[in-house]
């Protein structure tokens, strides 16, 4: 596999992290108690550590001293391959833990997989990740369960999250022609084969929240091309504003 | 219980304060006593978490990834010291509600320091240099305060606050060392907040009230005015070493005291932040509030929630 495309590759899964990452830390300070402003940011920090993990190694693969930060902070909007599920907004504390939840259990299942990459630094980073996102997975399940099962408001709440996050979950899935490639060289994960079990898994504890499975029809996509929805834009002009305010510096 | 015996017991009291004994939550305490504990280890607390949201404003927009992950990581130290501090004061026979009642409704007070603005990325390391310099010059000697709870939290709090103001000053020195850009952004920066630094250590100590009594309770060691001394003895030469300049045209070095010199602190723009009107005490407080009332569904759920699980287990228990 080219170096080019093995970057385009960690691209579609490190952008994930970098860009759920980024939304989970503009909660720190605003959670609805101090516990669980401690686990997001805890999650969101643990997502930028993977980040880094995957964005090194893509710095490395790429040369001419390119760094973490040049692959994290100055692309353009086109150039991010995050599923566009991460990408959507805090809308309330619901939407953040639907997200998540809806998030974790296909990271997990990615993260399972990629351990038994060819590629060495690919297959250490799952390894590392995978307890984190197990974590993640447990917190954000226990809480759809808490919010499905608790009161008659947090279960209109999370379901209306649910609902309106659920057209993003199919675009999990797709291969990109970087997925197809990095598959043949035994490097990535064949996600097509994972849908089943997702949704399996997902309906199951949904269920088990008293809540009602979606019956979405229509799906959206276009986040692996670089395709974004239109909160995309204000996320990165944020994140990177710094960078292109005062480019070539050293922070 | 008659007056005889309740001078009794404080005289005991004062013993063991004297003694260097620690005062644990189930022991016998004045009233007095208890109520200033309260009041100043809630401020403290009150002071984490507010103090979260002026960093919290540039986790976002943080320069490079690993200047992201170290200023979240330090916000949510922050977030930490909050609950030890809260859990501290609740030994004191008060309720984490009741303490959040009193900040929101205006009655609790917290550090003015954090109703300044963050409006560069220097201001990041400029409070870590500086805010978080002068909160431990303030914190250290409560390590060894009287009440076991607070004095016990305070070591943890210390140790998590010299790294944060070793990162801070790292900052600084990275801007200071950078283009004249970055240079010119941490010497605002040091203009902006070292005034507010200086009056963290609150009023002189001839317009301070409480001082005798802590100092007997060792909630205070030394008065305001020698710990503003030690500040200022302290920060001056890591400012020469970052080639800044202090915004103070009155401090010099005094030879014959082998300390330094400064110039008069703007009180009028004390009290002003004090009584509440400081560039950003009502965004700060209406963030909080905010942040709980809109947090409140959630709280409910997760009661709800742990009830219907409790009835659960009791019903298959039966």
């Amino acid at each position: 596999m080219e170096n080019k495309d093995l970057v385009q590759y960690i691209y579609g899964i490190a952008d994930n992290a970098l860009i759920l990452g980024q939304r989970l830390s503009e909660l720190c300070g605003h959670g609805p108690n101090l516990e669980t402003d401690i686990a997001l940011t805890n999650i969101s920090l643990d997502l930028f550590g993977q980040t880094r993990s995957y964005f090194q190694y893509a710095a490395q693969l790429l040369g001419e001293d390119k760094t973490e930060d040049d692959v994290a902070f100055l692309r353009t909007e086109r150039q991010y391959k995050n599923v566009l599920l991460v990408e959507q907004p805090n809308t309330n504390f619901a939407y953040t833990i639907a997200r998540q939840f809806l998030f974790d259990v296909f990271h997990l299942s990615l993260l399972e997989n990629l351990q038994n990459s060819s590629d060495a630094t690919l297959n250490a980073i799952a390894k590392k990740s995978i307890k984190e996102v197990s974590y993640h997975l447990r917190f954000s399940g226990d809480w759809v369960k808490r919010l499905g099962d608790g009161t008659e408001i947090s279960k209109q709440k999370i379901q209306e999250a649910v609902n309106a996050l659920w057209r993003y979950t199919d675009e999990l899935f797709h291969l990109t022609e970087a997925d197809k490639v990095a598959v043949e060289g035994r490097i990535g994960v064949d996600t097509s084969q994972l849908k089943d079990a997702y949704y399996e898994k997902v309906e199951e504890l949904l269920q088990e929240a008293t809540l009602t499975i979606p019956e979405e029809k229509y799906f959206q996509k276009g986040g692996k091309q670089g395709v974004h929805t239109e909160h995309m834009g204000y996320l990165l002009a944020d994140m990177q504003y710094m960078q292109r305010a005062y480019p070539n510096m050293k922070w | 219980m008659s007056e005889a015996q309740i001078k009794n017991l404080e005289e005991m009291f004062e013993q063991r304060i004297a003694n260097d004994e620690k005062i644990e939550p189930k022991d016998w305490m004045p009233e007095k006593y208890r109520k200033t504990h309260i009041r100043q280890i809630s401020q403290h607390a009150h002071s984490e978490i507010i103090g979260m949201l002026p960093e919290g404003n540039w986790i976002s927009r943080a320069p490079s990834l690993r200047r992201k992950v170290a200023l979240l990581a330090k916000v949510q130290d922050e977030a930490g010291h909050g609950l030890y501090l809260y859990s501290a004061c609740e030994t004191l026979g008060i309720s984490r509600d009741e303490l959040y009642e009193q900040l929101h409704s205006g009655k609790a007070k917290y550090s003015s320091i954090f109703n300044y603005p963050t409006i560069t990325w220097a201001d990041i390391g400029a409070i870590g240099w500086l805010v978080d310099g002068a909160a431990i010059i303030n914190q250290v000697p409560l390590c060894n305060t009287s009440y076991g709870p607070y004095a016990r939290a305070m070591i943890r709090v210390c140790k998590e606050e010299s790294f944060h103001q070793r990162q801070g000053y790292e900052i600084m020195m990275t801007l200071a060392k950078g283009t004249p850009e970055q240079k010119e952004m941490a010497q605002d920066a040091l203009n902006r907040w070292w005034w507010p630094s200086m009056m963290m250590f609150g009023p002189t100590d001839d317009m301070s009230t409480h001082t005798e009594q802590s100092m007997k309770w060792k909630l205070k060691r030394k008065t305001n005015d020698e710990l503003r001394q030690q500040f200022v003895d302290q920060t001056v030469p890591q400012a020469d070493l970052l080639g800044l300049k202090m915004p103070d045209s009155d401090l010099k070095w005094n030879e014959e005291k082998g300390r330094y010199d400064f110039g008069e602190i703007d009180w009028d723009e004390f009290w002003q932040v004090v009584k509440g009107h400081g560039p950003c005490n009502k965004e700060r407080m209406a963030a909080r509030v905010n942040a709980w009332e809109e947090g409140e569904w959630v709280r409910d759920a997760a009661m709800e929630y742990a009830k219907k699980q409790e009835a659960k287990k009791l019903n298959k228990a039966v």
